[in-house]
Parts: structure tokens; C-alpha cells; sequence
């Protein structure tokens, strides 16, 4: 039957398809942009790079592309595989197909963490630090509010504990504003609250990639429970799984995924909340494909929005302007569409 | 195996429902749980499913505390099917069939062939197979609750436990629902059964158990034990049972006033 199944509605197929399309994308993006790389230089460049072929390092374009295209090309593809993980996971979890991944309030605390780093003048990496950190105090705190509760309906108690905590640090980060240096501080947090590759370096990847792949791990390992998950809890449990303790299991690795890309990019809507939604129109809700599906479809979304987001017009255009963009139509069509299925 | 409740409490955190509900059944058993609304039947129901923790007394199964179990292990054991319900994402009914067999798997691990196998022929035995590649979402109300016994079935436990299978479906589906459920007590499933409608633990009930205010009012087997006094004690109104001819028991209501 499974694969029967896979065959008729062409996943595997699809998959290849779309590999290929986020791989085209991604070449694009590498020898694009406003130094010259002819497609030959960058080859040669690749090679040089994996010490394949010998000779000089072809100087400024060598610091182009690995110190600016690539890491910012990673980022990119990083960010928006690890928030539309992040969304799918949640939206299960919260059987909910409106929840995006900031719904737990680690996009507030991120936002909140940064800000004060960028008060105190605090270098990069410090900045990213308090963000990362943030996101996650946040995520922990929502949690033991909900945990102390203690309803009868755990999710929703969840997601209000939420909604209060993320207002809290709403409120928090508007006091920073006001503080703030209107000329200097002011606009880097403003920025940063809008999301933006454009200050990527090497470091960065290398610093939340870990953070992503550890968050990865646990939703691969338990990918067929997520669908149980999607259940409620009673269901769950009398399937046979423990809803509670899966649920923390999901709701960190989901955290740390988010916090990590958040740290690095800034906070960016909308592609957690409509990638999965496109996934799951294209390979269905279990789990299992919808998982890949959604993260290799969220890396191509933030490779085009990046682009736009560089080339649009003479100065950088915040991510999370064009994800809004180019995501609030979206998910118009997609409520017109499919509005009946949510019921 | 033996399914037995001894002087069960049971309600939720900080609010008793209803205690001293004691029964037990084997395999081939059909325990119908009867009762007005808001006597306790669902909570006692989950408080045996170990969904909600007890008040007070025993479940166990061959003797051994169902406390003692794994939620896996416990699952293996118990199935249960909810009331038909929409689903929140538009999952195939041979998925939703398949999510039966989460106990049997490992905490990693995703269905194998052998699961797929055994989801399908769960579809088979409730007849409807022709269903397996259909979007459960888009299933009329009958068809769904045969899907969520079917996940039951696949579940491969001993005890079977139904929440109200047939309400909200229409009297063919009503019918055809309780005599899957007669189906599956013949071949060796022991079914707890909730239901709002005394006729229908006549049709396929062998014992009754019958709740008012969370506590028992009667238990025992169906004919000797669903007279016209429990019923009418139950419901607070006058019920007559009438024996038709080939046997079968059906209870009336009052004639309507004039």
C-alpha cells in the first residue's frame, strides 16, 4: 500500500522536483548580485575552494562569495527550512492551522534579548547571545506558566500563557524603543526586529546551525507521533504515547530551531505560518513527508524573498517586509481555498 | 483476559463525579453503560481508559493495576474510539487507521508493512476497504466512526472501549454500527459500550450497567436486568419493555398526553 501510495500521488517525484527548483534558485543566487561573477569564475572558485584544482585563489571574488554570497545563501536556506519546521510542528501540536512559530512568544523574547543588546552596545555576538537566549527564557517561561495552571485544557492554557507573556515582552521591548538612541540605536533595532541576511558572516552560520540540527533531530526521530499528536491529547494517549512529555519534547526542539535562526536573521514572519500550509496542500498532513516537504520548500521561499529583499531597490529591503508581503496573499488564497477543509 | 473495576472513584481534579462503580467482563462481553446525561458515564469511562486519574479504587487487568502500565503498554491492552469527530488535517482514512498500530511500534519508529497490512485489513473486516485512499475529513458521520473502530481494531487490544459510537448517525448507520460492534464481541473482543439509547443495549448488549447521579442503579445481564422499574427509575419517566415476537426487547416511551 505505502507504496502504491507514494507512487499515485507522487511524492517522491515531487520532492525531486522541488530539489531541483530550490537547487536552481540557490545557483542563481550564487553568481548573481551586484559584483560580476560569470558562472566559469565561480566553478573555478568552488574547486579552488575544495582544494580540487591549484593555482591562485582568485582574490575579490573569492572574498565575495565565501565571505558574503555563501554564508548569506545558507542563512538563507537555514532559516527558512529550521521557521517552517518550526511552524509545522506547532500548528500540529496546537491542531491548529493558524499557529505560526513565534505563537509561544520566542519571537517576542528574541526581539526583546536583541534590543537590549543593541541599548547597551553590546558587539554582534553578544547581540545574537541575548537573542538566542531570550527566545528560549521566554518559550521556558510560558511553559512553567502553563504548567503552574494547570486546566483541564492544556493547550489552550498553553497558548494564553503565551499570548500574556508575549504582550509582556511586547511591552518591554517598546520601553527599550523610547530609550533608545533615536539616530543610532533606534534604527538597528527596528531593523533587526524586521529580519535582514544582509550583516551575515561565516560565524554566524556556524553558530546556529548546531542549534538547528539538535532541534531537527528529535522531530525526525519522532516524525509518526507527531501525527498521533495532531489527535488531541486524549486520543494520543489511548493510542499509546504520552502527550505531555512529548509535547515538551516538540515545543523545544521547535524553540531552539527558532531561537537559533532568529539570533542570526532577525525576526521574520509569515514563512512559518504559510510554507506549511503549501506543503501540506501539495504532500498531505502525515508527518513523514510533510516534515521535508515543508523545510526544503521554507529554504527556496527565503532564497527568493532574500533575493527580492537585495535586489528590489538600491537600499536593503527588510525580510520580514517582503515575507509580508508576498505572504499575506498567499494565505488570502489559501484560506479562499481551502477554508471549508479547516473546519 | 479479565477486565475487572472494584469500587472505582472517579471525577475530575477536585470535584468527584461519582464512586462505587464496580464491574468486570471477559472476552465475547458486551457492557453496555447506560445513564441520563451528566451521570458520570463519560468520566467514568475515561477514568477506566486511565485518561483521567481515578479518585479512588481498582482497574486492573488479569489482576495487575492498570497504573502499573505504560501509556504503550496500557494501549496494547485497551482501544478506544471516540465519538466521531473532524479531524483538524485532512489525514486518509488508511493513515488515520494506521495511527492504531503507535503502540506496537517503537517510540522511533515509523509503520512498517506489517502495519500497513493490518490497517487494511481492519478496513476489511468493518467493509470498507473502498474507503482506504479517501480523505477521512470528507466522510459522512457513519463511515468516520467505522474508521475510528477500525483504528481500534488495527490497535490489535483485547478490550474495546466505544464513547456513544452512534450518536449523531442516522438509523441505518446506528444499526450498522451495532452490529459491527456484535461482530467484534463474536470474535473475541471484550466491549464497553456507552450509549444514550436503551434499545440499542438490547441489540447488542449481553450485560448492562446502568449509572444515575455516579453511582450504579443496576448491573448484570441485559434481560434479567433492564426491566421497565430500572429504566423508568433511570430516566425519570415511565418506560414500558415490550417482548416482540421473535424474542427481541424493546422499550416505549409514555403514550403522549391527549
Amino acid at each position: 500500500m505505502g507504496q502504491r501510495q507514494t507512487l499515485k500521488d507522487g511524492f517522491i517525484p515531487k520532492m525531486a522536483l522541488l530539489t531541483a527548483v530550490v537547487a536552481a534558485i540557490a545557483l542563481y543566487a550564487l553568481v548573481s548580485g551586484p559584483y560580476p561573477t560569470p558562472p566559469g569564475a565561480v566553478a573555478r572558485a568552488f574547486l579552488h575552494y575544495f582544494g580540487l584544482s591549484a593555482g591562485e585563489a582568485p582574490g575579490r571574488l573569492d572574498t565575495v562569495l565565501f565571505s558574503v554570497r555563501v554564508p548569506r545563501l545558507l542563512a538563507a536556506l537555514m532559516t527558512g527550512a529550521a521557521l517552517s519546521a518550526a511552524g509545522t510542528v506547532y500548528q500540529g501540536l496546537f491542531r491548529n492551522p493558524l499557529v505560526s512559530p513565534d505563537i509561544l512568544g520566542v519571537a517576542a523574547g528574541s526581539g526583546l534579548g536583541a534590543a537590549l543588546g543593541i541599548f547597551m552596545s553590546l558587539p554582534v555576538v553578544a547581540i545574537e547571545g541575548l537573542a538566542f537566549a531570550g527566545g528560549l527564557a521566554t518559550v521556558a517561561l510560558v511553559y512553567m506558566v502553563a504548567t503552574l495552571v494547570r486546566g483541564h485544557e492544556r493547550v489552550l492554557v498553553l497558548v494564553l500563557a503565551g499570548v500574556v507573556i508575549g504582550a509582556l515582552a511586547g511591552a518591554c521591548l517598546s520601553l527599550i524603543k523610547i530609550l533608545a538612541d533615536p539616530y543610532d540605536q533606534l534604527p538597528a533595532i527596528t531593523f533587526w526586529l524586521l529580519g535582514s541576511f544582509a550583516s551575515i558572516r561565516p560565524a554566524d552560520i556556524w553558530s546556529a546551525a548546531p542549534a538547528v540540527a539538535v532541534g531537527l533531530v528529535p522531530l525526525v526521530l519522532l516524525r509518526w507521533r507527531m501525527n498521533v499528536m495532531t489527535l488531541g491529547d486524549e486520543e494520543a494517549a489511548a493510542l499509546g504515547v504520552d502527550p505531555r512529555r512529548l509535547r515538551l519534547v516538540f515545543v523545544c526542539a521547535a524553540t531552539l530551531m527558532t531561537a537559533a535562526v532568529v539570533s542570526i536573521a532577525g525576526v521574520i514572519g509569515w514563512v512559518g505560518l504559510v510554507i506549511p500550509h503549501i506543503a501540506r496542500l501539495a504532500v498531505g498532513p502525515n508527518f513523514n513527508r510533510l516534515l521535508p516537504a515543508a523545510m526544503l520548500s521554507g529554504a527556496g521561499f527565503m532564497l527568493i524573498v532574500d533575493m527580492l529583499a537585495r535586489g528590489l531597490a538600491t537600499t536593503e529591503i527588510p525580510l520580514g517586509v517582503i515575507t509580508a508581503f508576498l505572504g499575506a496573499p498567499i494565505f488570502i488564497w489559501l484560506l479562499a481555498s481551502r477554508a471549508r477543509a479547516w473546519g | 483476559m479479565r477486565l475487572r473495576v472494584d469500587n472505582l472513584a472517579f471525577g475530575y481534579r477536585g470535584f468527584q463525579v461519582g464512586s462505587g462503580v464496580s464491574l468486570a467482563l471477559s472476552a465475547g462481553d458486551v457492557l453496555c453503560l447506560l445513564g441520563p446525561n451528566g451521570c458520570g458515564k463519560t468520566t467514568l469511562f475515561k477514568t477506566i481508559l486511565g485518561l483521567i486519574e481515578r479518585h479512588g479504587g481498582r482497574v486492573e487487568i488479569d489482576g495487575e493495576d492498570t497504573n502499573a502500565f505504560t501509556r504503550q503498554g496500557l494501549a496494547r491492552l485497551m482501544a478506544y474510539v471516540p465519538q466521531a469527530h473532524a479531524p483538524v488535517f485532512p489525514y486518509s482514512v488508511h493513515d488515520m487507521v494506521l495511527m492504531g498500530r503507535t503502540a506496537h511500534r517503537g517510540l522511533f519508529a515509523a509503520p512498517s508493512r506489517r502495519d500497513r497490512a493490518s490497517a487494511e485489513a481492519a478496513l476489511e473486516l468493518l467493509g470498507i476497504a473502498q474507503l482506504s485512499s479517501r480523505d477521512y475529513m470528507h466522510l459522512s458521520g457513519g463511515q468516520r466512526q467505522l474508521v475510528l473502530i477500525a483504528r481500534a481494531l488495527a490497535q490489535e487490544a483485547p478490550f474495546v472501549m466505544l464513547d456513544e459510537p452512534t450518536a449523531s448517525l442516522d438509523f441505518g448507520n446506528q444499526m450498522l454500527v451495532l452490529e459491527r460492534v456484535r461482530r467484534l464481541a463474536r470474535e473475541g473482543k471484550a466491549i464497553i459500550m456507552s450509549t444514550h439509547d436503551p434499545d440499542h443495549a438490547f441489540a447488542c448488549g449481553t450485560r448492562v450497567h446502568a449509572i444515575k447521579n455516579g453511582h450504579t442503579l443496576a448491573a448484570g445481564r441485559i434481560g434479567e436486568t433492564l426491566t421497565a422499574a430500572v429504566l423508568s427509575q433511570l430516566y425519570d419517566i415511565d418506560v414500558e419493555v415490550v417482548r416482540l415476537t421473535g424474542g427481541r426487547q424493546v422499550c416505549v416511551p409514555p403514550p403522549a398526553p391527549h
